[in-house]
C-alpha cells in the first residue's frame, strides 16, 4: 500500500484553492466585460505624429519585416522670415504600417530622430479582413490620442 | 459461402491497408507516430516509435517541422534586428535568448555594459528562467494526467509576464537588450512589484511541491524512469538541469566569467545523483526557488547610474569572431558571431540547448513503455523553437 | 417528535392505485430522468464549476446565468456536427459502440430504488444483476477502440479492456461484505437493514454500512473510479498520450453519447454506492418511528429521490475531486494495484465480515 499522506495533502491543496475561489473570487478577468489595463510601456500599436515626420525613411529601413511604407516628395515651403528664400522640405505623402507583418519590436520608434513615432498600449484593433490591418497616415494619427505619458523612472536611474 | 464483389473488394482493401503500414519500415510490431500534432510534445515534434505491444523497440525523433531559418535570416539583418528575431527561439524564456548574443557582440566591440545594466540584465534573465520553468512544472502535471497544476502555473506566471511587460513593453518578446546596455531604465515601482511577484512564485513552488511532487502516484511514475548516467549525458551533450540531474556539477552561471552579476548574490547549484526523470524535474523545481532567491537579493543591490554606455548611433561591430554561451532555462545556449565590420553579423551560429537534449531520445526510449515515453520527453524539457530554430 | 409529526400527516396514498400502463410510462420517464438529470447536474456542478474553482477561474459564464445553460449549448453544438467516420473504420460496429456504453447505464439504473414504492424493478438479486450488467460497457469501449482504424484508439481500447476487467473484481468482492451483512441481495432490503439497524445500541443513527464496511466502501469507490476511467485510472483516455484514447475518432453526436454516458454512469454508480453504503433513499427509521419497510409513509416516495440525489452528488463530488487532483497511473502499475493490493484486501474484508457475522 503506498504511503497515503502525500495523496491526502494533494486533495487538501485543491480543496484549499476551491475554498479560496469561492471566498475571494477567481484570479481571472471576465473579458470583454472587464478589461485589465496594460502597463504604460506596453507595445500595443504605433502612433504617428505627422508634424514631426520628415520622411527620412530611417524607420522604414530599420524594420526587420519591412512593414512600413513611406512615400514623400520634396516641395517648397514658404520662407520663415520676411525676405528669406523658400526652402525645400520633405512632404509626407504616404505612411502606412502593415500590422499583419509588424513584429512589435519597436526598432522604428527607437531610431526615429524626430520623435514622430510613439508606442500606445491600445490592443483592440483586430479586423475581420486582413487588408484592413494596413493602417494609413490618418489612422496612425488617431492613435496619438491614446499615447500615455512616459512613466517615471526608478530611483537611481542615470542620465 | 461466396462473397459478393463488394465484400471481396473491401477485404482486399483492408489487407492492403495493413500491408501498407507494415511495409513502411519493414518491421514486425506496430509503428506509432507520436506527433507532429500531439498534446504531449511541446510543439511540432514527431517521434516515430516501433512498438512491441506497449514497449518501445526503436524510436527516432524527426525535428524540423518548425524550422524558420534563423541562421540564414541573421545574415541579412542588422544587429538590433537580429535581437528582435532571436527573442523567438525559446519563446518562453525570451529575454534569455538575447543575452548571449548581445554579450558576444559586446565582446567583439570590447565594451562592457555599465553595472546597473548588468544587474538589471541578470534580474530579467532570472525572471525569464522563473517564467519558463514554472510553465514546465505546470505542463509536467498535464503530461502525467493531473489537470490542475497547469492552470496554477499560468496564473502565477502572469505576474512575471506583467513585470516584464512593465519594464520592456512586451510580455513574450521583450527586445530589451542593446549592445552596450539596455534600451530603457526601469519604471517607478517596478522593484516593489517584483518583490511581491517573486514571493507569489515561491508560494507557487510550494503548492506544486505539495500537489504534484508529493503525490505518490506522480513519484511512482517518475522515479527510476529514463535513467541517464553521467558519461552518456556528457557524450550526448546534455546541458542544464538534464546534466545536473545526472550528477554533473556544472553551471555556467558560476563557472565562467561573463559580465552578469551572479557573484553579487548568494546561491547554490543543485545536483542529483540519480539521473532519472524525477531528478530532472525536481532539480528544476529547486532551481526555480533558487532563482527567486537570486532575484530577491539582486533587487537590493541595483547600483545607481546609466543603463547604456556611450555607443555610436549606428553601430558597426568590428571584424572578428566571438563565442558566448550562458546558462539558459533550457540548458546551455551559445552564439558564435562572425562579424566582418558591417551593420549586421556575417554569420551567426546558434547552439541551442534543446537540440542536444533531444539527441538522447533514441537511446533513452529503448525498451520503455508508451506512458514512459511521455514521462521521459516531459522530463527532458525541450521547446520546439529551440530545437528547430 | 418527528414521529408524532409523521403520524399526523394524512395517509391518502393507499387509496390511489395506478393502472399498469401509466406505471410503465412513469417508469420510462423516470428512468430517463434518473440517468440524464444526474449527468447534466454532474457536468455543470463538478466538471464546469468545481474544476474551474479548483483552478482559480470561474468556468463558463456566458451561456445562461452563471453558465448554467452551457451543457445545453454544448449538446446543441455536438448535435449539429457532421457525422464523420474514418475511411477504414468498420462502420456498423463503429456506430454501435457508443450505444452499447449508454445501454449499460440504462440497464444499471433499473435496479436502483428511490423510495419504498418508487422503484423500477424489485429484483431479489438486485446487486448481482447490477454488477453483471455494469460490465457491458467494457464491450462498447473495446469495440470502439478496434473499429476506429486508428492506432491510438486501439491502444486505448486494449488498455481499457485490461483495466475495466481487472477492476470488476474488487467491486464485486467489496459488495460481498455488504450482502453478507444485510443477508440479502435486494437493494431495497439492504436499505431497510441500514436504516433500521443500530450500532452499539444507538438507534438514531441507523447502521449505514460505510461504518462497518469502511474498507469495502473504500475499495468500492476506487473500483468505481477505475470503472469510469477517471484519473488516476484514465489510461484508456490518457489525453496527453493517446489524444483521446478509444474516443479519438468519434465526433458530433456519437461523442456526445460517450460524454453523457461517462457522467451518467458516474451518477448511477454513485446511486448504487449510496444505496449500499450510505443508507440509500432513507433516513434512520427511528426518527419517524417506523419499524420496517411496510411502515414507511407514502410521502417518502417523493422525499426519497431528493435524499438519493443529495447522497449521489456528495459521492460524485469526491470522485471528481480525486479526478482533478491526481496524475494518472501507468498501465502496469494500475494492474498491480488491482491484483496485488485491492483484491487481497477485498477478500480479507469479506472473510472478516463473514466471521464477525457468525460470531456476533
Amino acid at each position: 500500500m503506498p504511503k497515503v499522506p502525500g495523496l491526502i495533502k494533494g486533495l487538501g491543496v485543491t480543496a484549499g484553492i476551491l475554498g479560496k475561489t469561492l471566498k475571494n473570487g477567481a484570479d481571472t478577468v471576465q473579458y470583454p466585460h472587464e478589461k485589465e489595463a496594460p502597463p504604460i510601456r506596453a507595445r500595443g500599436v504605433i502612433a504617428l505624429h505627422e508634424d514631426n515626420c520628415t520622411a527620412c525613411m530611417l524607420c522604414s529601413r530599420s524594420c526587420p519585416d519591412w512593414c512600413i511604407y513611406i512615400e514623400g516628395h520634396k516641395q517648397l515651403a514658404p520662407a520663415r522670415r520676411a525676405g528669406g528664400k523658400p526652402r525645400q522640405v520633405n512632404h509626407l505623402d504616404r505612411f502606412d504600417i502593415d500590422y499583419a507583418l509588424c513584429m512589435y519590436c519597436g526598432i522604428c520608434v527607437e531610431v526615429c530622430p524626430f520623435d514622430a513615432l510613439f508606442w500606445s498600449p491600445e490592443y483592440e484593433y483586430s479586423e475581420p479582413k486582413i487588408a484592413d490591418l494596413l493602417h494609413d497616415k490618418a489612422k496612425l494619427g488617431e492613435w496619438m490620442e491614446t499615447v500615455p505619458e512616459a512613466p517615471e523612472l526608478e530611483a537611481g536611474a542615470g542620465k | 459461402m461466396t462473397l459478393t464483389d463488394r465484400q471481396q473488394l473491401s477485404y482486399i482493401a483492408s489487407q492492403a491497408a495493413d500491408a501498407r503500414l507494415n511495409v513502411e519500415l519493414e518491421t514486425e510490431g506496430m509503428t506509432l507516430n507520436i506527433g507532429p500534432q500531439h498534446p504531449a510534445t511541446h510543439g511540432t515534434l514527431r517521434i516515430i516509435c516501433r512498438l512491441d505491444g506497449e514497449q518501445v523497440v526503436w524510436a527516432e525523433p524527426v525535428a524540423g517541422y518548425m524550422h524558420r531559418g534563423y541562421e540564414k535570416l541573421t545574415e541579412v539583418r542588422t544587429f538590433p534586428q537580429v535581437t528582435t528575431l532571436v527573442n523567438r527561439i525559446d519563446w518562453l524564456g525570451s529575454f534569455a535568448n538575447e543575452v548571449p548574443f548581445i554579450l558576444a557582440a559586446e565582446k567583439l566591440m570590447e565594451i562592457e555594459a555599465p553595472p546597473r545594466a548588468q544587474v538589471i540584465r541578470t534580474i530579467l534573465f532570472e525572471l525569464s528562467r522563473i517564467a519558463n520553468v514554472s510553465l514546465f512544472l505546470g505542463d509536467l502535471g498535464v503530461q502525467m494526467g493531473a489537470i490542475t497544476p497547469v492552470f496554477l502555473a499560468f496564473r502565477d506566471r502572469e505576474y512575471i509576464l506583467n513585470l516584464i511587460e512593465g519594464a520592456t513593453g512586451g510580455r513574450f518578446h521583450p527586445n530589451f537588450d542593446r549592445i552596450g546596455g539596455l534600451k530603457d531604465d526601469l519604471p517607478k515601482g517596478w522593484i516593489e512589484e517584483t518583490r511581491g511577484a517573486v514571493k507569489k512564485l515561491e508560494q507557487f513552488c510550494d503548492t506544486i511541491d505539495d500537489l504534484l511532487f508529493g503525490n505518490e502516484i506522480f513519484q511512482s511514475r517518475m522515479r527510476g524512469i529514463g535513467i541517464i548516467p553521467a558519461d552518456i549525458a556528457k557524450d550526448y551533450g546534455l546541458s542544464g538541469a538534464n546534466a545536473r540531474a545526472s550528477g554533473i556539477d556544472w553551471d555556467l552561471r558560476r563557472d565562467q566569467d561573463i559580465p552578469l552579476s551572479y557573484d553579487l548574490a548568494d546561491w547554490k547549484v543543485w545536483t542529483h545523483p540519480d539521473g532519472d526523470s524525477w531528478a530532472r524535474c525536481w532539480i528544476r523545481l529547486q532551481e526555480t526557488r533558487e532563482s527567486c532567491k537570486i532575484v530577491t537579493q539582486l533587487l537590493d543591490q541595483i547600483p545607481a547610474g546609466p543603463v547604456m554606455t556611450k555607443v555610436p548611433r549606428i553601430i558597426k561591430v568590428p571584424e572578428g569572431e566571438a563565442w558566448v554561451s550562458t546558462e539558459n532555462p533550457l540548458g546551455e545556449m551559445g552564439y558564435y558571431v562572425v562579424s566582418k565590420g558591417g551593420l549586421g553579423p556575417f554569420r551567426v551560429k546558434i547552439r541551442s540547448a534543446s537540440f542536444n537534449n533531444i539527441s538522447i531520445v533514441p537511446w533513452a526510449l529503448k525498451g520503455v513503455y508508451v506512458p514512459d515515453v511521455i514521462t521521459i520527453l516531459a522530463s527532458l524539457y525541450f521547446i520546439l523553437g529551440d530545437i528547430d530554430r | 417528535m418527528l414521529a408524532q409529526l409523521a403520524a399526523e400527516f394524512p395517509d391518502f396514498w393507499p387509496e390511489w392505485s395506478i393502472p399498469y400502463w401509466l406505471m410503465s410510462i412513469l417508469r420510462v420517464v423516470g428512468g430517463l430522468v434518473a440517468v440524464l438529470l444526474p449527468a447534466g447536474g454532474i457536468v455543470y456542478l463538478f466538471l464546469f464549476k468545481m474544476m474551474s474553482f479548483m483552478q482559480s477561474r470561474l468556468g463558463p459564464m456566458e451561456a445562461g446565468p452563471y453558465g448554467s445553460m452551457q451543457l445545453l449549448a454544448e449538446v446543441g453544438k455536438w448535435m449539429q456536427k457532421e457525422d464523420l467516420a474514418p475511411e477504414n473504420a468498420d462502420l456498423r460496429i463503429y456506430r454501435m459502440a457508443p450505444l452499447i456504453v449508454l445501454l449499460s447505464t440504462f440497464l444499471l439504473i433499473v435496479v436502483v430504488p428511490f423510495g419504498p414504492q418508487a422503484w423500477f424493478t424489485n429484483f431479489e438479486t438486485g446487486i448481482f444483476y447490477a454488477l453483471a450488467v455494469g460490465s457491458v460497457s467494457v464491450l462498447g469501449i473495446l469495440i470502439a477502440g478496434w473499429s476506429s482504424a486508428n492506432k491510438y484508439s486501439l491502444l486505448g481500447g486494449l488498455r481499457a479492456g485490461g483495466q475495466l476487467i481487472a477492476y470488476e473484481l474488487p467491486m464485486v468482492l467489496a459488495t460481498l461484505g455488504v450482502v453478507i451483512q444485510a443477508e440479502s441481495m435486494n437493494l431495497n432490503r439492504i436499505i431497510e437493514v441500514q436504516n433500521t439497524g443500530e450500532i452499539f445500541g444507538i438507534g438514531w443513527f441507523g447502521n449505514p454500512f460505510i461504518i462497518t464496511q469502511f474498507v469495502g466502501f473504500l475499495i468500492f469507490m476506487i473500483a468505481v473510479q477505475a470503472e469510469l476511467t477517471q484519473a488516476p485510472f484514465d489510461m484508456p483516455i490518457a489525453e496527453s498520450e493517446l489524444v483521446s484514447g478509444y474516443m479519438t475518432e468519434y465526433s458530433g453526436f456519437r461523442f456526445l453519447i460517450f460524454f453523457i454516458a461517462e457522467f451518467a454512469t458516474a451518477g448511477v454508480f454513485s446511486f448504487i454506492a449510496a444505496a449500499l453504503f450510505l443508507g440509500g433513499w432513507g433516513v434512520p427509521f427511528e426518527w419517524f418511528g417506523w419499524d420496517n419497510l411496510g411502515d414507511v409513509a407514502w410521502w417518502m416516495n417523493f422525499v426519497g429521490p431528493v435524499i438519493m440525489f443529495t447522497k449521489m452528488f456528495a459521492l460524485v463530488g469526491v470522485i471528481m475531486w480525486v479526478r482533478f487532483s491526481y496524475p494518472r497511473f501507468r498501465e502496469d502499475q494500475l494492474q498491480t494495484f488491482a491484483w496485488k493490493v485491492l483484491i487481497p484486501l477485498a477478500l480479507a474484508n469479506t472473510a472478516v465480515t463473514a466471521i464477525l457475522k457468525v460470531v456476533l
